[in-house]
């Protein structure tokens, strides 16, 4: 029966081809009759790159599969991956997306030699004092004095930001950048925010009104997805 | 039944051992039975600060390891015969006694005791868990100083974890006016900002503190020196009292009172 029907459906769109693959067949079978197909497809060797989509529907694809399938298109010299979509995940997946997406409520002032840490975005309602430390592995979000030291994004997400009611920190961290207090005595700064400029490749601090042209889709669900 | 206070600052140096001697001394001037506990053992302070070096027969560790009654090792004050102090051992080590054994100590002297005042000793390691083992109330000693201000911080955040003492107490001690003015030291109001506790007292640095532990006698008991009169209303502000913060402005004689009685800047 399944030799009858496609399991891989090639479809022309504006962006490049999308491969349809179906999701009942077995992925031999799957892997077997892409190959067929890609080798007999008359592509002319001039022609231009071609983006490739291979959409796999409600198959789950482990990061192994999806290699399988890349290698066998990459191997043809114009066609590129964009991306292997799957329609399922792992709970596994799901739940780190949700820890990532979760902020986490703290209620109490960090003191010196004190060690906070959060799965996702942290919302401190306290102070952080010299000698303390708060980290998150997304935003972090102070709403009281941060004069100690806040690492945000410590599992290497550049695009998470750091913003305080007062920021007068010891240091700064986001992701793998770091940003220290001038030898100087500072007065801090009321309402501010600190995240990584691509251009400059260092951390910035700013007003915090300027935060939402900084990083517009900070809020939505498919921004945290691919950063997770 | 009593109540014991620890007195604590996790940096040494900055007037532990002094404003134990000092409090202890204002409550018994109040008429209250006051116990003083030196913890720092190894290194004992307050006897000789209390000038009762040459009393001591027994100490804390004779107690706590049974060798004697805590009534034995307890040294009755020269001033006042409801100031009593348990000496800390100078022989011994820290390890020596256990926050067990402590506890049950201090429990069994608050029988007796209105107040009870454990001088803890620096650092927050072995000694420290031994000092606050027993306390039902903190109090945080700290200097104008970012050093002194930053391990204050941290030993209100470890005194927070205890359970069973409440809110820590803060006293800031050796306040330099002139420096503040000019805004080399930490002001009060910033210290009070920072660490987000209740201010107990402010001390001035006053010569008469140091002179009077040189010769073995609280300043406390000294009946008009600033330091004294600082003392005195820490110890009514302990007894639930309201007192307001003495200014640490100096009277420049009797024509700046006369002005500030009609409102003129001088």
């Amino acid at each position: 029966m399944n030799n009858k029907k496609q399991a891989v459906t090639i479809k022309g769109t504006k962006e490049g081809l999308t491969f349809i693959i179906d999701e009942s067949c077995s992925f031999d079978h799957v892997l077997i009759e892409l190959e067929q197909k890609l080798s007999s497809s008359l592509v002319e060797k001039e022609h231009p790159m071609i983006k490739v989509n291979v959409y796999v529907g409600n198959r789950y694809v482990s990061q192994e599969m999806k290699d399988q399938i890349i290698n066998i298109v990459r191997s043809k010299k114009n066609l590129i991956i964009n991306d292997v979509i799957s329609d399922v995940m792992t709970k596994k997946e799901a739940r780190k997306i949700q820890q990532d997406l979760d902020v986490t409520t703290i209620t109490r002032m960090i003191r010196s030699g004190q060690v906070i840490h959060v799965k996702g975005d942290l919302l401190l309602i306290g102070d952080v004092n010299p000698g303390g430390r708060i980290t998150a592995t997304g935003n972090i979000y102070v709403l009281g004095k941060l004069t100690g030291i806040a690492h945000a994004g410590v599992e290497g997400n550049r695009q998470a930001v750091i913003a305080a009611a007062y920021m007068n920190p010891t240091q700064l961290r986001i992701a793998d950048f770091m940003s220290r207090a001038p030898d100087f005595e500072t007065e801090g700064l009321f309402m501010e925010c600190a995240y990584i400029d691509n251009k400059e490749e260092k951390i910035i601090i700013d007003r915090l009104q300027r935060l939402s042209n900084i990083r517009p889709n900070m809020n939505s669900i498919e921004r945290r997805m691919s950063n997770g | 039944m009593g109540e014991a206070i620890v007195i604590t600052s996790g940096k040494g140096g900055v007037g532990k051992t002094t404003t134990t001697a000092n409090i202890g001394t204002a409550l018994a001037l109040l008429g209250k039975r006051v116990c003083l506990i030196d913890t720092d053992i190894g290194l004992r302070n307050l006897d000789v600060v209390m000038g009762l070096e040459n009393r001591i027969v027994y100490d804390i560790v004779d107690v706590v390891q049974n060798r004697c009654k805590p009534k034995q090792a307890l040294v009755k004050d020269k001033r006042f015969d409801c100031l009593h102090l348990l000496p800390a051992s100078q022989t011994s080590d820290k390890d020596d006694v256990t926050p067990e054994g402590m506890k049950k100590v201090i429990l069994e002297l608050k029988q007796d005791y209105d107040y009870i005042l454990i001088d803890c000793p620096a650092g927050i390691e072995q000694g420290y868990k031994n000092a606050i083992a027993g306390a039902d109330k903190a109090i945080v000693v700290t200097t104008p100083e970012k050093s002194s201000v930053r391990d204050a911080d941290r030993i209100i955040g470890l005194l927070e974890k205890e359970e069973s003492i409440g809110s820590p107490h803060l006293i800031v001690n050796r306040i330099r006016n002139h420096m503040v003015k000019t805004g080399d030291m930490l002001d009060i109001n910033d210290i009070v900002t920072v660490l987000a506790v209740d201010l107990l007292g402010i001390i001035a640095d006053d010569d008469e503190v140091i002179k009077a532990s040189h010769h073995g006698e609280p300043v406390a008991f000294q009946p008009d020196t600033k330091a004294s009169i600082s003392y005195r209303n820490i110890a009514r502000r302990i007894l639930g009292e309201s007192v307001p913060l003495m200014s640490l402005e100096d009277e420049k004689g009797m024509m700046s009172k006369v002005k500030k009685f009609f409102g003129i800047k001088s």
